[in-house]
């Protein structure tokens, strides 16, 4: 059979494959991206008037959101959203939780110590790392800007 | 002289026989186009075990059990059973034959594993070393997905490109002689790597091998594809056939009789399986529960099969390895049909 | 007003995500990573909180308020322990977020089981 360079087959695979609709994806996106923000801004408008802190209600938001995504997931429609909305159901934090919950349901089988335990962050452990690595390259900056001034 | 090998290819003058087949799917299957094939259907995947590892399992034993029943066999009477699945270290296949008190291959073909098989047994049987051989391959959605992709619960959107294990399991039952469909040829594969990374897109990453394996058979059988019912491909899907076809062409191949069984068997309009169905059981399954039982009945008079597998690992893919393919083609020729 | 802000910058937030996935071949993990890296970045040069101020929600539900509420987290933690607070501050905005997660989780996985999709 004759040889094809990777640039050959790479160009022949790409006809060959079906396009993603881009339009109607990001449409899907920001309507439930969106009205998952839009829960959240409810949440927090409740929490506020009902007297708590700035900061205090932001965690409660949070600490909501993540609580229904955990239920929405352990019931099995969370996924059955995300077929359709894409990164609407993964950017929130309800994509943070999700991904959290759904190793832990998943491995469970693999038991509570090495299975829900040690595979709950295979997939948002590197959100974690990198984000406080961040911060922290992020804070000497700061640190050392503020002592400069 | 019992069988010779032409290039790739070997040819049995006594050809090997296939004596009885079973099919069995999960629910998916069962609501697909060919629903009314499959031996035995089940609409919940779990099987009722308590793991999806186990559940693959149990799609073995009821598989080889409505072999044992449709061909009126005992284990006793197996020589040898050579199976294969997706799961890490081949451990579907192992935990099904820990119940079965018979002399066990294991084979890794990746989704190759079904004609793997059918091969290695035609190749013992022809050569004497055995009487009546099993070839055993299966394949789990929910057992591939929780090792291959992500858990089942997280949510995330499959690309067109990609493509749904099937949840089945296929068996055939082969002897040394008989009446049955015959396997007339055998051509096992090269591994062919054109350096696809998309891990989403097998069918393309496979395309490659499955035309070298046709050419190959043709050039060294000398026969021609209008000489078959069809020239049928494991789980190439929508993208890896078209590609396929374009490759042979290339080659200066042109073949009007090709199906590809990871599109015949879920409807391609409404199941929601992007470009088809992949997985071990998805040759199998179809093999065992459509083409063979044509090709008993005469409905089809020669067929060539090729399943094809992907060589990667969840390790060499994260490594930014590109995926290997691999298919191995045998050609089946129905009783009915007098020697040409 | 805010709930209307909310929705789009939230919405529009989760189209950059997506435009991302069908244009690029980043996967999913490498997204949400580059969204909380990002957050720190856009909240460190003081370009964030203004969002925050607006869209409520729409701006800190997505990944990158998280990003955003560790750079806030640093810098607070800074005030407060001086050049420890590099070390802890991240982790401290981060904690709480990561322990509902993971009592969710933890619960999610004892009372459920896994699902075929099929």
């Amino acid at each position: 059979m004759k040889r094809l360079s990777k640039q050959q087959y790479d160009e022949m695979t790409k006809q060959a494959s079906p396009k993603s609709k881009p339009l109607q994806n990001c449409l899907w996106a920001f309507g439930v991206g969106g009205a998952i923000c839009l829960v959240g801004e409810v949440l927090r408008q409740l929490y506020l008037s009902a007297g708590l802190e700035k900061d205090i209600a932001s965690l409660a938001v949070s600490g909501s959101l993540i609580l229904l995504s955990g239920i929405f997931t352990a019931l099995g429609w969370y996924h059955r959203l995300a077929v359709h909305a894409g990164a609407g159901t993964l950017v929130p934090i309800t994509g943070f939780a999700n991904a959290v919950v759904s190793p832990a349901i998943e491995f469970k089988c693999e038991g509570l110590v090495t299975g829900v335990g040690a595979k709950m962050f295979v997939i948002a452990g590197p959100v974690i790392v990198y984000g406080v690595l961040a911060s922290e390259i992020y804070g000497l900056i700061y640190y050392f800007m503020q002592k400069m001034m | 002289m019992e069988c010779c090998k032409r290039g790739d290819t070997l040819f049995f003058d006594t050809p090997p026989i296939i004596q009885g087949f079973a099919a069995v799917g999960g629910k998916k299957e069962s609501e697909g186009p060919l629903k009314d094939h499959f031996d035995l259907l089940f609409e919940d995947n779990t099987l009722g075990e308590e793991t999806w590892e186990k559940a693959e399992s149990a799609l073995q034993r009821y598989c080889i059990e409505q072999l044992l029943k449709k061909t009126d066999c005992s284990m006793d009477g197996v020589d040898y059973v050579l199976a294969g699945d997706l799961q890490n270290q081949c451990t579907a296949s192992a935990y099904t034959l820990r119940g079965l008190d018979v002399q066990f291959l294991g084979l890794y073909g990746a989704c190759s594993t079904m004609t793997e098989g059918i091969g290695v047994a035609a190749s013992l049987l022809a050569g004497g070393m055995a009487n009546r051989i099993v070839a055993l391959a299966s394949s789990h959605f929910c057992a591939a997905e929780r090792q291959f992709r992500t858990p089942l619960e997280y949510g995330g959107k499959r690309t067109p490109t990609a493509q749904w294990t099937v949840t089945g399991a296929g068996a055939v039952m082969l002897c040394r002689q008989g009446s049955g469909v015959a396997v007339n040829a055998v051509t096992f594969g090269r591994v062919r790597d054109f350096q696809v990374t998309d891990i989403t897109n097998m069918g393309a990453a496979m395309a490659p091998a499955a035309a070298e394996t046709i050419l190959r058979y043709f050039q060294d059988s000398g026969k021609s594809p209008e000489q078959f019912d069809g020239i049928y491909t494991g789980d190439l899907g929508d993208v890896g056939s078209q590609l396929l076809l374009e490759l042979l062409h290339q080659n200066g191949l042109d073949i009007q009789n090709h199906f590809d069984c990871g599109t015949m068997i879920y409807d391609m309009q409404t199941q929601q399986v992007q470009a088809g169905g992949s997985g071990c059981g998805c040759s199998a399954s179809v093999l065992a529960g459509k083409l063979l039982p044509e090709l008993q009945a005469g409905v089809k008079k020669r067929i060539l099969m090729l399943s094809t597998g992907a060589l990667m690992s969840t390790t060499s893919v994260l490594q930014g390895e590109s995926i290997p393919g691999i298919a191995h083609l045998v050609e089946l020729v129905s009783p009915k049909e007098g020697e040409r | 007003m805010n709930f209307l802000a909310a929705f789009v910058v939230g919405g529009l937030l989760c189209v950059v995500g997506q435009l991302l996935i069908d244009l690029t071949s980043l996967t999913p993990a490498k997204i949400l990573v580059g969204y909380v890296v990002a957050g720190v970045i856009v909240s460190g040069v003081g370009l964030y909180q203004p969002l925050v101020d607006i869209a409520g929600a729409g701006a800190t539900v997505p990944l990158i308020g998280f990003g955003h509420l560790l750079a806030q987290g640093v810098q607070k933690a800074i005030a407060e322990n001086g050049i420890w607070g590099v070390l802890t501050g991240g982790f401290v905005a981060a904690a709480g977020g990561v322990a509902a997660s993971l009592t969710v989780g933890f619960l999610a996985a004892v009372l459920s089981r896994s699902k075929d999709q099929n």
